[in-house]
């Protein structure tokens, strides 16, 4: 099945005003950086960011919080980034804080048609407030519930016009998870290669899941 | 010698051969400079990593090999790299043996606090939560106080990061183990004495004979 390549202005045309996306990432490492300049050119708003960090105010998904396109940010940790809590002191953006761990499985979760899932973290801490502790055997775990968005955007290394997505070294992080999560799937890659130069062992993104890839840049 | 570098080299005495060691960022990444020689340890980044070295030459990084804290490393021979929810289910699953965590308090029960002060300063858990709930030993690696203030307390004042009693507290001053009867003094620094451990800590310590001098790697 081949996937159309858009442009990263394209791409953000796709995203409405109030949309939940999740970016791939850790620090600004693994991020789909022209699409996010993309969304500020467009002058994105009321956007709900999922997203492991917001990363620095010039750098990652911490461009789209300076320039004002964000309403609400779930992720876990946001400490390096002092414009999301400045703007979360002020009001203007809502953040939700979830141990990484627990933001990996409930996107893995999302995307595999489960319940949700049962960890032991965070039981006994605030992240337990106001959710259903279950018993295991003696042990008590917290249900945390499946996280999907509207919209994905990932960074690969590789991708095909199948799709298919490999990645490189630290770059993966919670992109491959992501992948699984959203309506709408959009990967920018660092090459898009001819149909059947990735092998298929090396491919980590199955292309069946991704929408559109981002054209190379012109 | 620097607090810091008492407190590395100490902790650095913890790790065991052939084990799988997360340390957090900040203060506990500088025990991956007194590994003893004669051990071998594999370190683990939560961004997605098993065998990371040292930080390489200017020049010579590679923009998607990095630590947690978003700084270059590099990749030892038999290194790997993997998404988010493998680097959890590593963590939160029993496979990793030792994660060396910083600390804003640590109280009379051995239960930790260092992701938060409300009202003041909220970076978020990152992996803490999961690192805490997780790991086989968790030992927190901090300083003994901050501006003059005992971080190790009677009751913690601020969110636990767990439920979970920490294995060992290492400071520039002393050596403390959380047991189920209480803080076990059970070294001191160079040159400190115990009535200095006992001024600077508000929490009740437990005291058994002559406590040992810390010794530290050189």
């Amino acid at each position: 099945m081949m996937r159309l390549a858009i442009s990263p202005q394209a791409a953000a045309a796709l995203v409405p005003d109030g949309a939940s996306v999740m970016f791939g990432g850790f620090m600004g490492v693994g991020t789909p950086e022209r699409v996010i300049d993309a969304l500020v050119a467009r002058g994105a708003r009321g956007l709900t960011l999922i997203c492991n960090d917001t990363a620095t105010p010039t750098c990652g998904v911490g461009k789209l919080i300076e320039a004002g396109c964000v309403t609400r940010v779930r992720a876990s940790h946001i400490g390096t980034n002092p414009s999301t809590q400045k703007k979360m002191i002020a009001g203007e953006i809502e953040v939700e804080l979830i141990p990484q761990g627990t933001l990996a499985e409930r996107i893995r979760a999302g995307g595999s048609g489960l319940g949700g899932v049962l960890t032991p973290t965070g039981v006994g801490t605030i992240v337990a407030e106001g959710k259903q502790i279950v018993e295991v055997d003696g042990r008590p775990f917290l249900l945390e519930k499946p996280l999907r968005a509207d919209f994905a955007m990932l960074r690969a290394h590789e991708a095909d016009y199948h799709g298919n997505l490999t990645y490189r070294l630290t770059a993966a992080n919670f992109n491959p998870v992501m992948a699984f999560a959203a309506d709408n799937v959009i990967a920018e890659a660092d090459e898009i290669v001819p149909v059947g130069v990735i092998p298929p062992d090396s491919v980590r993104t199955p292309g069946v899941l991704v929408h559109h890839l981002i054209r190379r840049p012109q | 010698m620097d607090a810091k570098e008492i407190i590395a080299r100490r902790v650095a005495r913890e790790l065991r051969d052939r084990t799988l060691v997360n340390l957090g960022i900040g203060l506990p990444t500088l025990v991956a400079c007194y590994v003893p020689e004669e051990i071998s340890v594999a370190f683990q980044s939560e961004n997605g990593i098993i065998g990371f070295g040292a930080p390489p030459p200017e020049g010579m990084e590679d923009p998607h090999l990095t630590d947690a804290g978003g700084g270059f490393i590099s990749a030892l021979p038999g290194a790997m790299s993997f998404d988010s929810a493998t680097s959890f289910a590593l963590i939160r699953g029993g496979h990793l043996d030792m994660t060396v965590l910083g600390g804003l308090q640590v109280d009379a029960k051995g239960l930790l606090a260092n992701w938060m002060v409300p009202g003041k300063l909220v970076p978020g858990m990152g992996g803490a939560m999961d690192l805490v709930a997780g790991a086989k030993r968790v030992v927190v690696a901090m300083q003994h106080t901050a501006k003059g203030k005992p971080k190790i307390v009677e009751a913690l004042s601020l969110p636990p990061t767990a439920a979970r009693r920490v294995s060992l507290v290492v400071t520039e001053l002393a050596v403390i183990e959380p047991t189920e009867d209480g803080l076990v003094l059970r070294e001191r620094a160079p040159g400190v004495s115990v009535e200095e451990v006992v001024a600077n800590t508000s929490a009740p310590l437990i005291i058994q004979g002559d406590v040992l001098e810390m010794p530290i790697a050189s």
